[in-house]
């Protein structure tokens, strides 16, 4: 073990300029701004919003897709704020509610085509599939976006973090598969876009944890 | 008398608002790379992370190699202190969570590991199986093999106290590997007689 007094020797030498970290929350807009950029540009070009449009008449629907944006946002927000040492542990929570908003909005969607088209159509696996892979291809890469800054911030611990990131990119994947997705949401939908949410936060909270970084060593002792 | 003592700890807390403020500021310095800032802010909060170090761990060198982690990382996430934020929270926020993962550490090589008497060199708990070098029979074992003929004396030297494989032994002695058993199996029939160890014993 080296002297205390040697080690802050040393860290004093070789101290550098560094850059300061920009508030999380300018931080966090920047980022959603870039991800709002990329999304509509490929939504204008793939001319989904018409059918877009038509969608926003079904009764709830803006409700759910609102919440579904609001939920990435926030979400998004608290892994910027929980990777600074400083800032509270209750930011874990502020995607809560509109998770909540979210899942009910989705339910009561789901209850309504039940009850408009039938127990059998519901349950069909259908067009489900596509979703959840939809919700998955869109999530890596943003997962990666993000990934980039909040490396940056070297969190000292990653898995509220991970959690919120994960969350994060999975609502804004399910709020842009809104675009591509020309039919009202079904049981099966909903079970499909749960599970590939679920998987999304499960994925970035394993896989991003080495991505993410790593505090130095622990000092070697000497016994 | 009331008053004093309120006086004496809004006096204190005034102390210690300016401590956090002085640190807030050379932390600044620090992150515009001024070293002797750096060294004076480094410096001073040693104390302070030594104290707090204090209250989790009992053994003063695990304080030590706590605190040196709170520095190192300290020098690695400096760029996330914000200066319109007070220092000491980020300071102790850093501290915690680097004692919280020396101590998770510490529970899991303690649940893995055991902790051996260093006075001790024994390599198993049976007394009789761990010689050492103070025993009386080494003297007579090795008194024992010097009367053994040469041959036998080399063969055993090699396969059995320099531990060579009878390849490397028959090259170092010449002999061939089959005399070469031959012989160490009569040495040790020599040295069973000699020290009269009843062989049916281990």
């Amino acid at each position: 073990m080296k002297p205390t007094e040697e080690l802050i020797d040393q860290l004093a030498e070789s101290v550098v300029p560094v850059r300061r970290l920009r508030p999380p929350l300018l931080r966090a807009g920047l980022w959603l701004l870039g991800v709002l950029c990329v999304a509509g540009a490929v939504i204008l070009a793939a001319g989904a919003m018409p059918r877009f449009g038509e969608r926003t008449v079904v009764p709830g629907f803006d409700t759910e897709w609102a919440a579904t944006v609001l939920t990435g946002m926030c979400a998004v927000l608290a892994a910027f704020e929980l990777s600074l040492p400083d800032r509270s542990r209750n930011w874990l929570w502020l995607p809560l509610p509109t998770l909540l908003v979210w899942v009910g909005a989705s339910g009561f969607g789901c209850y309504r085509s039940w009850l408009v088209v039938g127990a059998d159509q519901s349950l069909q696996l259908g067009e489900s599939a596509r979703c959840f892979m939809f919700i998955l291809a869109v999530s890596v890469p943003l997962a990666i976006a993000l990934t980039i800054p909040l490396r940056r911030s070297r969190p000292l611990e990653p898995m509220p973090v991970l959690w919120c990131a994960g969350l994060g990119v999975a609502a804004l994947s399910a709020a842009i598969l809104q675009f591509f997705h020309p039919f009202n949401i079904t049981v099966m939908d909903l079970a499909a876009h749960l599970a590939a949410i679920a998987l999304v936060v499960l994925l970035v909270g394993t896989v991003g944890r080495r991505a993410l970084w790593r505090p130095p060593g622990l000092v070697r002792e000497t016994r | 008398m009331d008053a004093n003592a309120k006086d004496s700890a809004g006096s204190g807390a005034d102390a210690a608002a300016q401590v956090g403020l002085r640190w807030g500021v050379l932390m600044v310095q620090a992150q515009a790379g001024e070293a002797p800032s750096y060294r004076r802010l480094l410096m001073e909060v040693t104390p302070y992370l030594r104290a707090i170090a204090r209250r989790y761990h009992r053994d003063p060198r695990d304080v030590e190699d706590s605190v040196q982690d709170v520095l190192l990382t300290l020098h690695t996430v400096r760029h996330t202190y914000d200066p319109a934020r007070p220092f000491k929270p980020w300071l102790v926020t850093i501290a915690r969570r680097r004692i919280a993962d020396r101590l998770r550490t510490q529970w899991r090589t303690c649940a893995r590991e055991s902790q051996i008497n260093e006075s001790l060199y024994e390599t198993f708990a049976d007394q009789q199986a761990n010689p050492s070098e103070e025993l009386p029979e080494e003297g007579l074992l090795r008194s024992a093999i010097a009367q053994l003929p040469a041959a036998q004396r080399q063969a055993l030297t090699l396969l059995k106290m320099e531990e060579m494989s009878l390849q490397e032994a028959a090259q170092a002695s010449g002999q061939s590997v089959s005399s070469l058993k031959v012989a160490t199996h009569r040495a040790i029939k020599s040295l069973r007689r000699l020290l009269a160890v009843n062989p049916d014993k281990p």
